[in-house]
């Protein structure tokens, strides 16, 4: 058992205030007969009073309980895992939970409520299991006193409390209302993890029912009374800016109410508002197709506010920065150019990608019902403080009378960690005077930019004699931001050792995208650990585990940025699970590792190559993201990842003309597709009681570095440059500046 | 505008809209039924596939002047209880990520099964390939294809 304090500073942890609604909460009754594939609030018999114990709980007279989720649903799955969280310390049964999606509040939750960096479960774990042990505890505690007896005296499980030495018990609904608004102690006791009960097992989506119904769940689908729909159109290309439109027209079409420009510009963005148009025509009528066809009809004119960029311009302007790019970051062990000098074999290689988009599934939208000072705006956001904020900025209406509620979201991959589309829908409805819901086209979406930056990069490495490692050294650039992470592996491992971050120069607006720069460095290193291993005459697994054990033993340099031990123990896993080195004709096999956002995983990736296209027959994935919350939906995020870094690696990418994206719509810009996808996906977990890491991202980068070394087994050529089903491989030959 | 009479999930219909309307528009605009999805307007995702006499179709590129008589079932027709072998599939494998595709993809699944009960991964990927899950959860469709095609293996 371990202890967790509930307070910070001054401020009590989960004591109920009345703003978050303490105290007896009114509900309605009903009874339900169990029909398989119903939801569990259609199953359960809804209690007729609700006691709510924090901003996390509430439970029912009948000992129902729901949890409120507090961070967005991007597909992540935390809806559920989070709630299991609570569950396991309030101690209750899992299958009498209801999950409901908590509201922006930040007195209630007490935690930070965004989905990014696939921190969800790891920033919530101490607050999601303090929830649950206070809730448990106030319902001891009302029980004590109810029997007049000591609460050592006590105990409860599964949602029960009883006497250790009596024959008394109550349940957790028929003392709840005694139980609102206990004080928690300072202090509460936890479970150590070898006494989980639901943390560790698989629990279903707690939205499965409703997914597979077609149930109302995403902004998209969101209606309210007296709203109108809104369509926008921005500039067609990077560096041009709206100037006029043909608004007579436009208004007096079928179904459109009116037609307006808006500009969401504020003073001192935040990074959140990265965005290339702030100047947009919106249009607000009845229905969609009305709108669709009005926007068809605009004739708009632009002025250029910075020269249009190509694709050609990109890879010319990326390869001369790479020499004289700003340095933005950087770390240099021992000697490198005099190991190099002295090495008995050295080797160098480019790697590059393109720019690549987002492509949520579900096209940007947000409702916005803006009032003189006022707001409410709900839909599909990985940031709602942020929105909040910016919201406030953008209207001039202080932040507590601005109301944020988050959809279900239909995908995030770090494009809706950006607050443009809820600005644009609070601008609409402002100017309107009325409640909106604002939609993009695919082709508004896929247009619109905060794309993945493109890279290239260039990794050098040096042997001596014996085929030691002697040196390494990196410098990549990006458009604009560079993808280096200077002190990340290799670093530590290597005697000479150079890395340098350096940034270019864009008007292609560009932001996050699932594991940033991440999974280009994984790629990119992993794809060149292989090469340089071969070159050594070395096994691909054993190369990098001896550098794990110079790193371990004789660290270079006074720091590094992960554990070696644990990487080192995701590819002994991975080795073992899929009988490394033991060929199979027909089947080649590619091996990559990787660190990120707090998880680490290796993955073996096995082809075959069928009329030149290459078939991923089996995927093994070991993960090290320390206690798994919720096994099959973290075999199920993993899986997620492989298909995505195996995808975008294969296929996707955004070239421009012009200014212009060449792609607007998925005639035009590949996605991965079924008949694409590994036939098998196979997921193991490093089991420890290290405390719980995301996995939103981790899965995705060794993809593209098991892909790359797995069509090097296949076809004799190494892979430098994504997509690699289209892209040439040919090295770039970089002028020496 | 026009006046169309339509056989929704069993149900007649009836919308006043213009003729070149998509199917989804009036499904998901005029009739509240948003369990069809919108994601790209050009059947090539597939998120928008409903049932026409059974078959499965884009209704993004299917306008309302086109339907006629035909037999229409969206995600919300499918099933009384979610309780099409297909669906409780989807929930046994326990497929969804975002979810933001899977209506369409169990939509594309129910139909092909309906004409070939006992799928090979061929015929699934053929069948399929026209939905994207940008999730990634295709290993989990695939496997929950053939759940449904043989409940009891």
């Amino acid at each position: 058992m371990s202890v967790i304090k509930t307070r910070v500073g001054r401020r009590t942890f989960l004591k109920t205030s009345a703003a978050a609604g303490g105290g007896l909460m009114i509900s309605f009754s009903w009874l339900a007969s169990c029909k398989p594939g119903q939801t569990k609030e259609e199953i359960l018999a809804m209690p007729k009073e609700w006691f709510k114990l924090n901003g996390y709980i509430k439970i029912g007279d009948n000992g129902v309980v729901t949890i409120f989720s507090p961070n967005p649903e991007i597909g992540q799955n935390v809806m559920t895992s989070m709630p299991m969280i609570v569950a396991e310390e309030l101690d209750v049964d899992w299958k009498k939970v209801i999950v409901e999606q908590g509201k922006l509040d930040a007195d209630a939750f007490k935690n930070p409520q965004f989905a990014g960096g696939s921190l969800s479960i790891k920033l919530g774990w101490d607050a999601l299991r303090m929830a649950g042990a206070a809730g448990r505890r106030m319902l001891m505690e009302a029980t004590a006193k109810e029997w007049q007896v000591e609460l050592s005296s006590l105990t409860a499980s599964d949602g029960v409390i009883k006497e250790i030495n009596g024959s008394r018990t109550i349940g957790y609904g028929e003392i709840a209302s005694k139980a609102v608004g206990i004080e928690v102690p300072e202090e509460l006791e936890l479970k150590a993890p070898k006494d989980y009960k639901i943390i560790g097992t698989s629990k279903k989506n707690v939205e499965g029912s409703k997914i597979v119904t077609g149930k109302p769940l995403f902004g998209l689908d969101f209606q309210a009374e007296g709203m109108k729909l809104a369509m926008i159109h921005h500039p067609p290309a990077f560096g041009m800016k709206i100037k006029d439109f043909n608004r007579d027209e436009i208004i007096n079409l079928d179904g459109v109410i009116d037609a307006f420009t808006i500009d969401t510009t504020t003073e001192e963005p935040v990074w959140a508002e990265v965005n290339a148009f702030n100047t947009l025509i919106a249009i607000v009528g009845d229905t969609t197709w009305q709108l669709v066809k009005a926007k068809k009809a605009l004739k708009v004119t632009y002025e250029n506010e910075s020269a249009p960029e190509s694709s050609d311009m990109h890879a010319k302007r990326l390869q001369e920065d790479l020499l004289k790019g700003e340095v933005t970051d950087s770390r240099v062990d021992g000697d490198p150019q005099a190991a190099f000098a002295k090495a008995s074999k050295v080797i160098e290689r480019t790697y590059s990608s393109p720019f690549i988009a987002h492509n949520t599934l579900e096209p940007m939208n947000f409702y916005a019902d803006v009032k003189e000072n006022s707001a409410l705006l709900i839909g599909p956001t990985q940031t709602p403080k942020t929105l909040e904020e910016t919201t406030s900025k953008l209207l001039g209406i202080p932040v507590e009378n601005i109301e944020v509620e988050m959809t279900r979201i239909g995908g995030g991959f770090g494009k809706r960690l950006y607050v443009h589309f809820g600005l644009e829908a609070a601008a609409i409805s402002k100017k309107f005077g009325g409640p909106i819901k604002m939609i993009y086209t695919r082709e508004d979406d896929m247009t619109q930019g905060t794309y993945r930056p493109s890279y290239l990069a260039t990794y050098k490495a040096g042997l001596d004699e014996n085929n030691n490692l002697i040196a390494f050294s990196v410098k990549g650039v990006g458009l604009p931001e560079g993808p280096i992470f200077p002190n990340r592996f290799p670093a530590g491992a290597v005697e000479n050792y150079s890395a340098e971050k350096l940034n270019s120069t864009t008007n292609i607006s560009t932001g996050a995208w699932r594991a940033p720069r991440s999974h280009f460095t994984a790629g990119a290193e992993q794809s060149f650990l292989d090469e340089v291993a071969e070159l050594a005459g070395k096994d691909p697994i054993d190369f990098r585990l001896a550098l794990f054990e110079k790193a371990k033993t004789s660290p270079v340099g006074e720091k590094y940025d992960y554990d070696a031990d644990r990487y080192a123990g995701v590819l002994k896993l991975v080795k073992e699970k899929c009988n490394w080195g033991q060929d199979t004709s027909g089947i080649h096999r590619g091996i990559a590792a990787y660190f990120c956002h707090n998880s680490y995983v290796a993955e073996v990736i096995d082809i075959t190559m069928n009329n030149g296209q290459p078939k991923v027959e089996k995927v093994w994935c070991a993960v090290d993201c320390g206690i798994v919350i919720n096994k099959e939906g973290a075999i199920n995020m993993i899986e997620g990842g492989v298909v995505d870094g195996i995808g975008h690696a294969l296929y996707s990418e955004l070239k421009f003309e012009n200014g212009a994206p060449v792609s607007n719509n998925f005639n035009t810009y590949q996605l991965i597709r079924h008949s694409q996808a590994p036939k098998e996906i196979e997921v193991f977990f490093v089991e420890n009681e290290i405390a719980p890491t995301g996995l939103g991202e981790p899965g995705l980068p060794p993809a593209v570095g098991a892909i790359a070394n797995a069509l090097y087994k296949a076809t004799g050529k190494r892979y430098y440059h994504t997509p690699f089903s289209t892209a040439n491989q040919e090295q770039i030959n970089l002028e020496v500046g | 505008m026009a006046l169309f009479s339509l056989s929704i999930n069993g149900k007649k219909q009836e919308v006043d809209v213009d003729p070149s309307t998509p199917m989804l528009w009036v499904l998901r605009d005029h009739l509240s039924l948003v369990g069809t999805k919108y994601g790209c307007g050009i059947a090539m995702c597939g998120a928008c596939t409903i049932h026409l006499n059974g078959n499965a179709v884009r209704s993004c590129q299917m306008p309302i002047e086109a339907v006629g008589e035909s037999e229409i079932t969206t995600i919300e027709g499918l099933s009384e209880s979610a309780d099409h072998p297909v669906q409780k599939a989807w929930l046994e494998v326990d497929v969804p990520q975002c979810g933001y595709c899977q209506a369409g993809q169990i939509m594309s699944a129910s139909a092909l099964l309906k004409k070939n009960p006992n799928p090979s991964d061929e015929d699934i990927d053929n069948a399929m390939s026209g939905n994207i899950c940008r999730c990634g959860t295709y290993v989990r469709i695939k496997k929950a294809i053939k759940t449904a095609a043989n409940p009891n293996v």
